[in-house]
């Protein structure tokens, strides 16, 4: 290690920048998670305060619980999420392995060709979308979202992990196929293990646009059974009254889902990052 | 009968043309050594020998087999990497059974095949780590036993030592020297030092821009060269050149003398000044400048005194001179 790291005022220096960050970071979730727990009066009248025995009260997550469906959305969303993640870090890696192990023609314009998903937001196609899942009458259900988003999710997976996949010895792929390994096996039990760094990377970036969106299930499938926990919160947001309580709970326990994959995936980043710096 | 038969392979990338009309024969059991500087496609011919690269046109054959378009797990092939390219996520047993267990080997045979070649390696103590927890040498030498276990007919090494540091490649050069022996294996081996061609090849080939510039055993190279490239390539210190005219005027050859096969002589026929001396305790190599400003360099046996700037006077036998044209190829004296 080097001396400027082990000096101790740079050390304080850099968390105290750090701990700043982390506090303005946390404190919105911060807000919401102490005045989910308290009544409408004090949520507006001391919104800063910690619930106290006067002003704790869970009408908010009461409400929740018995308007609508709650548990039926949050399946939903989990089952979007994760499967369009799924698709998305499969699929993407396949392609990433292909345009960066095989020489064919046409691989640099494939490869441009995916990227430019990148640029384009796919909420321009959302009338063509529409009426392509009107038509193979995807609307209302799942799948519809799912494969919205693995659509838009793979251009930037194709992009990030082919630019890994290309650091990846040759020689250790040579070494599995004169040992007989199929490419399958060269992808999946050589190749892949060694990106996981980066797959959890595009995992994460996936994950919280996906698990937040409120555009594609709010026009693909907005019917009752396959309400996401976004669209479905928006029950207590009206136009004249907003049941604030009710609000704050649902976006508190809609946290907690993404927070557990979040962790799963950056305890893999963090893996892969200190075991390449280790080596 | 030949173990390897290449006819006529060409290998372009794209427009650039990386191996031209390469064609050789290496005999059963023999040590074939290919060397040449960086980049001039030694590894690309060992990937298309292996299977990992197609010809861009020309013939391969394996034991007699034309194995164009055979898949390299089928080739019977064993290959060395200069990055040792073990599987990280499997111990050294897993490492060298994996091919067996591809091809489907019984149990039996895996377990005696592993046992055969740690025995040999010296990797007994290691068999349960992972590649992670081995130091180079280790490493070096279970990707030598993970090529072993499957039995090949042709082993291709592609650099295995320039990863390593000096004194362990001087012994894994024995090593592999040893295993060939024992091993009564066709080996190919690449490298661009041309000590470790020298020290392991009953044939060198030697390579430049992809073209095979010379082939033959290390004291024909090194006593008959072909050319200037492979007169200057093989042997250390390099092959001293310098015009001919230096020698007898009028003359446009280029004149070429091994720094071993220069002597001090009061009435030499080369005069040079003395700029650098290096004392290696058992020779000395003295690094001169020519009258025309040419680096000469003289190999003396044993330890002598000669002073930084003297002025001296270099003769040789007349059988040790070479002459090459202006193109580099060999003429007579
Ligand atoms: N996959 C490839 N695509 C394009 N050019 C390549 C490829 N592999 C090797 N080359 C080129 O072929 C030449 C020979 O490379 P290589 O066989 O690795 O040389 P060596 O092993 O003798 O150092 C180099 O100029 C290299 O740039
Ligand atoms: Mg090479």
């Amino acid at each position: 290690m080097n001396k400027a790291r082990r000096n101790p005022l740079n050390i304080a220096a850099a968390h105290a920048i750090l701990l700043t960050y982390t506090a303005i970071a946390l404190f919105p979730v911060f807000v919401i998670l102490i005045n989910s727990f308290k009544t409408r009066k004090a949520i507006f009248r001391e919104p800063l305060t910690l619930p106290n025995e006067e002003s704790f009260s869970l009408i908010g997550y009461q409400t929740v619980m018995q308007q609508g469906d709650f548990f039926l959305y949050f399946q939903n969303s989990m089952i979007v999420t994760v499967t369009s993640l799924f698709f998305i870090l499969l699929f993407g890696a396949m392609a990433a392995f292909a345009l960066s192990e095989y020489r064919f023609r046409g691989n640099t314009l494939m490869g441009l060709y995916l990227a430019l998903g990148i640029m384009i937001p796919i909420r321009i196609g959302t009338v063509a979308i529409l009426e392509m899942m009107v038509a193979s009458g995807l609307v209302n259900t799942l799948w519809a979202l799912i494969l919205v988003y693995t659509a838009s999710g793979l251009p930037l997976a194709v992009f990030i992990l082919s630019e890994f996949m290309r650091q990846v010895s040759d020689d250790l792929k040579n070494a599995g196929r004169i040992d007989g390994l199929s490419e399958y096996t060269i992808f999946f039990r050589l190749v892949v293990p060694l990106v996981r760094p980066a797959m959890a990377t595009v995992a994460v970036f996936n994950m919280i646009p996906i698990w937040n969106d409120l555009w594609f299930p709010l026009i693909l499938a907005s019917s009752e059974a396959t309400k996401t926990l976004t669209l479905g919160s928006q029950v207590f947001i009206g136009q004249f009254v907003t049941d604030w309580n009710a609000v704050l709970s649902a976006l508190s326990m809609a946290i907690l889902p993404v927070m557990v994959l979040y962790v799963i995936f950056s305890r893999q980043l963090i893996r892969g990052i200190t075991s390449g710096a280790v080596k | 009968m030949t173990a390897l038969k290449l006819n006529g392979v060409n290998k372009k990338f794209g427009r650039v043309q990386v191996l031209n009309d390469i064609s050789l024969e290496v005999e059963e059991g023999e040590f074939v050594v290919f060397v040449g500087p960086s980049g001039c496609g030694k590894s690309t011919l060992l990937r298309v020998i292996a299977g990992l690269e197609d010809a861009s046109s020309g013939e391969v054959f394996i034991a007699g087999e034309k194995m164009n378009l055979t898949p390299p797990a089928r080739r019977g092939i064993g290959m060395v990497f200069q990055s040792y390219a073990l599987y990280p996520h499997l111990d050294v047993r897993g490492n060298m059974a994996l091919a067996l267990k591809q091809e489907r080997q019984p149990k039996s045979v895996i377990e005696e095949r592993i046992t055969e070649a740690s025995r040999m390696l010296d990797l007994d103590a290691y068999l349960d780590r992972r590649p992670s927890e081995l130091s180079g040498g280790q490493r070096q030498r279970v990707a030598i036993g993970r090529a072993i276990v499957r039995q090949p007919k042709l082993f291709l090494f592609d650099e295995p030592l320039s990863n390593l540091d000096a004194a362990l490649r001087m012994n894994t050069r024995i090593e592999i020297s040893n295993l060939h022996r024992q091993l009564n294996a066709t080996m190919i081996y690449v490298t661009h030092d041309q000590t470790e061609a020298m020290t392991l090849a009953d044939k060198i080939v030697v390579l430049r821009d992809g073209w095979i510039e010379q082939v033959g055993s290390p004291m024909q190279l090194y006593n008959d060269p072909a050319n200037q490239f492979v007169a200057g390539f093989l042997g250390s210190p390099a092959m001293n050149f310098l015009p001919a005219s230096l020698l007898n005027a009028g003359d446009e050859r280029i004149f070429g003398i091994r720094p071993e096969d220069l002597v001090i002589a009061a009435n030499g026929p080369l005069a040079a000044k003395v700029t650098h001396v290096e004392h290696l305790g058992g020779d000395t190599n003295v690094v001169l400048e020519a009258s025309n400003g040419t680096p000469i360099t003289l190999r003396l046996f044993g330890q002598h005194d000669i002073g930084f700037g003297a002025a001296l006077k270099l003769g040789f036998p007349a059988g040790k001179a070479f002459y090459f044209d202006s193109d580099g190829k060999r003429v007579a004296a």
